[in-house]
C-alpha cells in the first residue's frame, strides 16, 4: 500500500537531520499559524500564488532562491567544520554516511534551487520591462514553470527528514548512483526533484526564447536590446538546447533503478562513461546558463554607475553568442582522465581555452565602460567591481585545468573546487546579489539601506578569498576533494582559514537580512517616487516603481539603444498619452495546482507507491487537458484606471 | 491584435539587423513560434537517446542482435502508415484553415486510424521481442532500443490523445481561432514525429538489419 516507506524512513537514530526536520517544521507551521490567523490566505492566493505576472513570479523565484541559499550554506558551514576538525586521529562530528550526503545536497541544492531560480527570477522580473512590453509569451506556462521548481526544491528537502539523500555528489555518477550500489530512496529524491524541476526549468527556456524573439516594444531591434537581453536569450537558448539532454539521461538512470535496464550498469553491456559524458553535455551549457545572465546584469550596472553607454555594445552582443555556441564544444574537459586520448582531450583543452577570449573581450569591455566615467560606489557597482578582479582568477585558474597534463594532476581535487566556487561564487552569485540590489527598488518601490550593502559586499568579498584561496593551495599540496577525513595534520591550518572565510560569508548574509529589516523598517525615507532612481538607461526604469500590472501605459517607441536614457535627454520621458483599456492575462491556479500533483507523483515514486504515483500523474495530466481548453483568460484595466495610474507618478517626476 | 514584426530584407541571418520592429507579434506567431521551440527541445531528447543507441547498439551482453529481432516488412508497414499520417495529418489543417469541416473531421479520422495503426504493430513488435526473452533489460543493446522507440511510441500516443482531444473542441466550439492555433501546433508535433521515424527507421532498423 505504502511501497518502501515506512517509520524506519525516519531517521530518529539520527540527532542532526531530525533536529533540523524539527526546526524546520516548527518554522513552517509557525509561519503557516500566523498567515492564517491574520487572515492573510486570500491575498496570498490572489496576489502571489496564482499571480502570472512575471514581476510577481520574478520575486518569488528570487525568494525561494534566498531560502534555499541558507539551506546550501548549512550544507557548507557543516563540511568546513567537519574538515577543518575531523585531522589526524579526531574523527570530526559527522558519520560518513552522513557527510556524503551533506556533500551531494550542497551541490544538488546550491546550482539547480539557488543559482538557477535566483537568476530564473532576475531574468523573469527585468526582461519584460527591458524589452518595453507587458508580460511574457506564456504567462501561464510561466506560472507552472516557477512552481514544478519549487516541487524539486520541496521534494529535496523532505529527503532531509523522510529517508535520506543521495550519497553520489551532486552529478550522480554510476555505477555507485545504480540500483546496485544505491539500493535505497537517495538517488531516487536526486532524480526525481530535478526531472520535475528540469521540466519548470525547460518551459522557462521556451517561455524566454519566445518572448525575447517575438515581443518587443515598437522599434527595438534585436541590436538595440539591452545587453541583459541579449545574455538572457543566449542563456534561454541553451536552456533549450541542454535541458532535454540531461531530462534524457536522468530518463535511462530511472530505467536501470526502476525497470533493471543496462544503460550505466557495470552487466549487461552497460556503459557508465555515456552518463559522465550526456550529464556535462548538459554540465557545460549550464554552466553559461548561470553565468551569462551575470554577465549581462554587471554590463547594466557598470554601464549606469559610470553614467556612460556599455563600451563597444557590439561586441559584447558577439562574445556573448561566440560563448553561447563555445560552451557546447567543452564538456569533455570535465574528465580528460577518462583516457579519450591524446587528440581528443588537445581538441577539447584547446577549445577551453578558446572561451577565454570572449570573455576576456567582456573584462575590457567593463573596464573600458568605467575608464573616465564618473563611477558611484553603489552595492551594485561594488559587486561588479569585486566580481571583475575575482572571476578573472577564477577564469585564469580555469584555464590551468583545461590543459589535460595539468588536469591528470589537479582532477577532482581540492583546486578544483576552488575553481568553480572562484567562478560560481564571484561570478554569479556576485552578479545575483548585483543584481538584486540594483532592481530591488524598481520591484518594491524603495531602495535598499547603503550601508549594510556595502558591509555585506566586504563580508562576501573578504570571506570567498579566505575561504577558497586556502583550498587551491590544498590541492596543489594533493588534497582530494570530498574528504570525510583529514589524513594530514600539515593541512589543518589552511582549513581552519577555510573555515574562518565561510563563517565571514555568513556575515555577509547576516549583513544582507539586516538590510532588507532596515530598509523595509525605514522604507519611507528611501522612497523612490520617479521610478528612476539610479538614472538608468533601459527601459525598466522608464516606468513606476513598482510597475503597474501592465508595466507601460503606452508601449515606448524605442529609436536607439539605451532607450530610457535618449528619453530623457530628449525630453520624452514624461510626456502624457491618451490612454487605451489593456487587457491582462487574468490569475491561473493551474501553476499551483500541477505541482501539487507533481509533489504526490515523486513522492510516491520515490517511494515505490504505485497506486498514488499513478493517481498524480493523472491528475497533472487532466490540469494540463483543462489548460488546453479554456479560451478567455483575460482581464481589462478601463482607461480611466489606466491614466489615473499614470498620473500619479508623472506628478512626480515632474 | 497588433501586426507581426516586419523582417526586412537584412544580411544577417534571422533578420539580425532589421530597424523597423513592430512591436510585439500576434498571439497566432507567438503560440506558434513557441511551439515550434518546444520542438527544438524535444529533438534535442531524441538526439539524446540516438546517441545512446548509437554508443550501446554492439552492446548485446551474448543477447539476440539487431539482425536476429528485426523484421523489415512489418516496420515498412508501420513507417508507410505514419508517413501517409503525416499527409493526412496536413491536409485535414489545410481544411480546418478553410472552415471546411467535413473534410476536417474525415482526414482527422483517417490520421487517427493510421497512427492507431501504427502503434498497434510497434505494440506487436514489443510484445513477440519480450516473448523471445528479448526484453528491455536483456542488454544494454535493448535498453536503448525500447527506450528510443517506446519514447517515439509514448509521443505518437501523446499525440493521438491530443487529436481526439482538439476533434471534441472543435465539435464543441467550432473553428474559432484558439482551436485552430492548437491544431497547427499539433500539426507541427505530428510532423516532427514523423522526422523522429524517418531517423529510427535508417539508425536503428535498416542498419541494424545491415550489420
Amino acid at each position: 500500500m505504502l511501497g518502501r516507506l515506512s517509520w524506519d524512513a525516519i531517521p530518529f537514530n539520527e540527532p542532526l537531520p531530525l533536529a533540523t526536520g524539527a526546526v524546520l517544521a516548527i518554522v513552517i507551521v509557525a509561519v503557516l499559524i500566523l498567515i492564517t490567523v491574520k487572515g492573510w490566505w486570500p491575498y496570498l492566493w490572489r496576489e502571489w500564488l496564482t499571480s502570472v505576472d512575471h514581476k510577481r513570479i520574478g520575486v518569488m523565484y528570487v525568494t525561494l532562491g534566498l531560502v534555499m541559499l541558507l539551506r546550501g550554506y548549512s550544507d557548507a558551514i557543516m563540511m568546513r567544520t567537519q574538515q577543518a576538525i575531523a585531522v589526524g586521529s579526531a574523527q570530526g562530528y559527522l558519520p560518513p554516511e552522513h557527510y556524503n550526503q551533506i556533500f551531494s545536497a550542497h551541490g544538488t541544492i546550491m546550482i539547480f534551487f539557488v543559482a538557477m531560480p535566483l537568476v530564473i527570477g532576475l531574468m523573469n522580473f527585468a526582461v519584460p520591462l527591458q524589452l518595453g512590453v507587458r508580460d511574457v509569451a506564456f504567462p501561464v506556462l510561466n506560472s507552472v514553470s516557477l512552481w514544478l521548481t519549487a516541487t524539486g526544491a520541496l521534494l529535496i528537502n523532505m529527503s532531509l527528514v523522510i529517508g535520506n539523500f543521495a550519497r553520489t555528489g551532486w552529478m550522480g555518477y554510476p555505477p555507485l548512483s545504480e540500483l546496485a550500489f544505491s539500493p535505497d530512496v537517495g538517488v531516487d529524491y536526486y532524480l526525481w526533484s530535478l526531472q520535475i524541476s528540469g521540466v519548470g526549468t525547460l518551459l522557462t527556456g521556451i517561455n524566454f526564447v519566445t518572448t525575447i524573439l517575438k515581443m518587443r516594444a515598437p522599434g527595438m531591434t534585436y541590436f538595440r536590446m539591452p545587453v541583459f537581453c541579449w545574455t538572457a536569450l543566449a542563456a534561454n537558448l541553451l536552456i533549450v538546447a541542454a535541458f532535454p539532454v540531461l531530462t534524457a539521461t536522468f530518463v535511462m538512470l530511472l530505467l536501470d533503478r526502476y525497470l533493471g535496464m543496462h544503460f550505466f550498469t557495470n552487466d549487461g553491456g552497460g556503459n557508465q562513461m555515456m552518463y559522465v559524458n550526456l550529464f556535462w553535455a548538459w554540465g557545460h551549457p549550464e554552466v553559461y546558463i548561470l553565468i551569462l545572465p551575470a554577465f549581462g546584469i554587471y554590463s547594466e550596472v557598470v554601464a549606469t554607475f559610470s553614467g556612460k553607454g556599455l563600451f563597444s555594445y557590439r561586441s559584447m552582443v558577439w562574445a556573448t553568442l561566440g560563448i553561447c555556441i563555445l560552451s557546447f564544444m567543452v564538456w569533455l574537459h570535465h574528465f580528460f582522465t577518462m583516457g579519450a586520448g591524446a587528440n581528443v582531450n588537445a581538441f577539447f583543452g584547446i577549445m577551453s581555452s578558446i572561451i577565454a577570449v570572449p570573455t576576456g573581450v567582456k573584462v575590457f569591455n567593463w573596464l573600458f565602460t568605467m575608464f573616465r566615467g564618473r563611477i558611484v560606489f553603489t552595492t551594485p557597482m561594488l559587486f561588479a567591481v569585486g566580481f571583475i578582479v575575482t572571476f578573472v582568477i577564477g577564469g585564469l585558474t580555469g584555464v590551468l585545468l583545461a590543459v589535460p597534463p595539468v588536469d591528470f594532476v589537479l582532477h577532482n581535487s581540492a583546486f578544483l573546487v576552488a575553481h568553480f566556487h572562484n567562478v560560481i561564487i564571484g561570478g554569479v552569485v556576485f552578479g545575483v546579489l548585483a543584481g538584486i540590489n540594483y532592481w530591488f527598488p524598481k520591484a518594491f518601490g524603495f531602495t535598499l539601506d547603503e550601508r549594510l550593502g556595502h558591509a555585506s559586499f566586504w563580508c562576501w568579498l573578504f570571506g570567498f578569498y579566505l575561504a577558497f584561496m586556502p583550498l587551491y593551495w590544498l590541492g596543489l599540496l594533493g588534497m582530494t576533494r570530498r574528504l570525510e577525513h583529514i589524513p594530514d595534520p600539515t593541512w589543518q591550518p589552511l582549513l581552519l582559514v577555510a573555515e574562518g572565510g565561510a563563517i565571514l560569508i555568513f556575515c555577509g548574509i547576516l549583513c544582507q537580512i539586516a538590510q532588507l529589516y532596515v530598509s523595509i523598517r525605514a522604507r519611507k525615507q528611501h522612497l523612490d517616487s520617479t521610478g528612476d532612481p539610479w538614472n538608468g538607461r533601459t527601459l525598466e526604469w522608464a516606468t513606476a516603481s513598482p510597475p503597474p500590472p501592465y508595466n507601460f501605459a503606452v508601449l515606448p517607441k524605442v529609436e536607439s539603444i539605451d532607450a530610457f536614457w535618449h528619453m530623457k535627454h530628449e525630453g520624452r520621458a514624461s510626456d502624457e498619452h491618451a490612454y487605451e483599456a489593456i487587457e491582462m492575462p487574468r490569475n491561473s491556479p493551474a501553476g499551483f495546482i500541477t505541482a501539487f500533483f507533481a509533489v504526490v507523483m515523486g513522492f510516491s515514486l520515490i517511494w515505490h507507491i504505485w497506486w498514488l504515483a499513478l493517481l498524480g500523474f493523472l491528475a497533472a495530466a487532466t490540469m494540463v487537458l483543462i489548460a488546453g481548453w479554456s479560451t478567455e483568460r483575460e482581464d481589462e484595466i478601463s482607461a480611466a484606471e489606466v491614466a489615473r495610474m499614470e498620473r500619479g507618478r508623472l506628478g512626480h517626476r515632474a | 491584435m497588433t501586426p507581426a514584426i516586419q523582417e526586412s530584407a537584412s544580411p544577417l541571418p534571422f533578420g539580425l539587423m532589421h530597424e523597423h520592429g513592430g512591436g510585439p507579434a500576434s498571439k497566432r506567431i507567438v503560440v506558434a513560434y513557441g511551439f515550434w521551440i518546444f520542438i527544438l527541445g524535444d529533438m534535442v531528447m531524441f538526439s539524446a537517446l540516438f546517441a545512446a543507441y548509437a554508443v550501446l547498439s554492439g552492446n548485446t551482453a551474448g543477447g539476440p542482435t539487431a539482425a536476429e529481432l528485426f523484421n523489415l516488412p512489418n516496420v515498412f508497414i508501420e513507417t508507410m502508415c505514419l508517413l501517409v499520417s503525416s499527409y493526412t495529418c496536413g491536409l485535414g489543417v489545410l481544411s480546418a484553415e478553410r472552415r471546411r469541416l467535413l473534410p476536417f473531421f474525415a482526414f482527422a479520422a483517417l490520421t487517427f486510424v493510421l497512427g492507431s495503426v501504427f502503434l498497434i504493430i510497434e505494440a506487436r513488435e514489443f510484445a513477440g521481442m519480450v516473448e523471445k526473452g528479448a526484453g528491455p533489460s536483456r542488454s544494454g543493446f535493448l535498453s536503448a532500443f525500447f527506450t528510443l522507440v517506446g519514447t517515439h511510441g509514448a509521443h505518437v500516443t501523446a499525440g493521438l490523445i491530443a487529436l481526439v482531444y482538439l476533434v471534441i473542441q472543435v465539435i464543441a466550439k467550432g473553428l474559432q481561432a484558439a482551436v485552430l492555433r492548437r491544431l497547427l501546433c499539433w500539426s507541427l508535433f505530428w510532423h516532427a514525429l514523423d522526422i523522429v521515424w524517418v531517423g529510427v527507421f535508417t539508425l536503428v532498423y535498416l542498419m541494424g538489419v545491415r550489420h
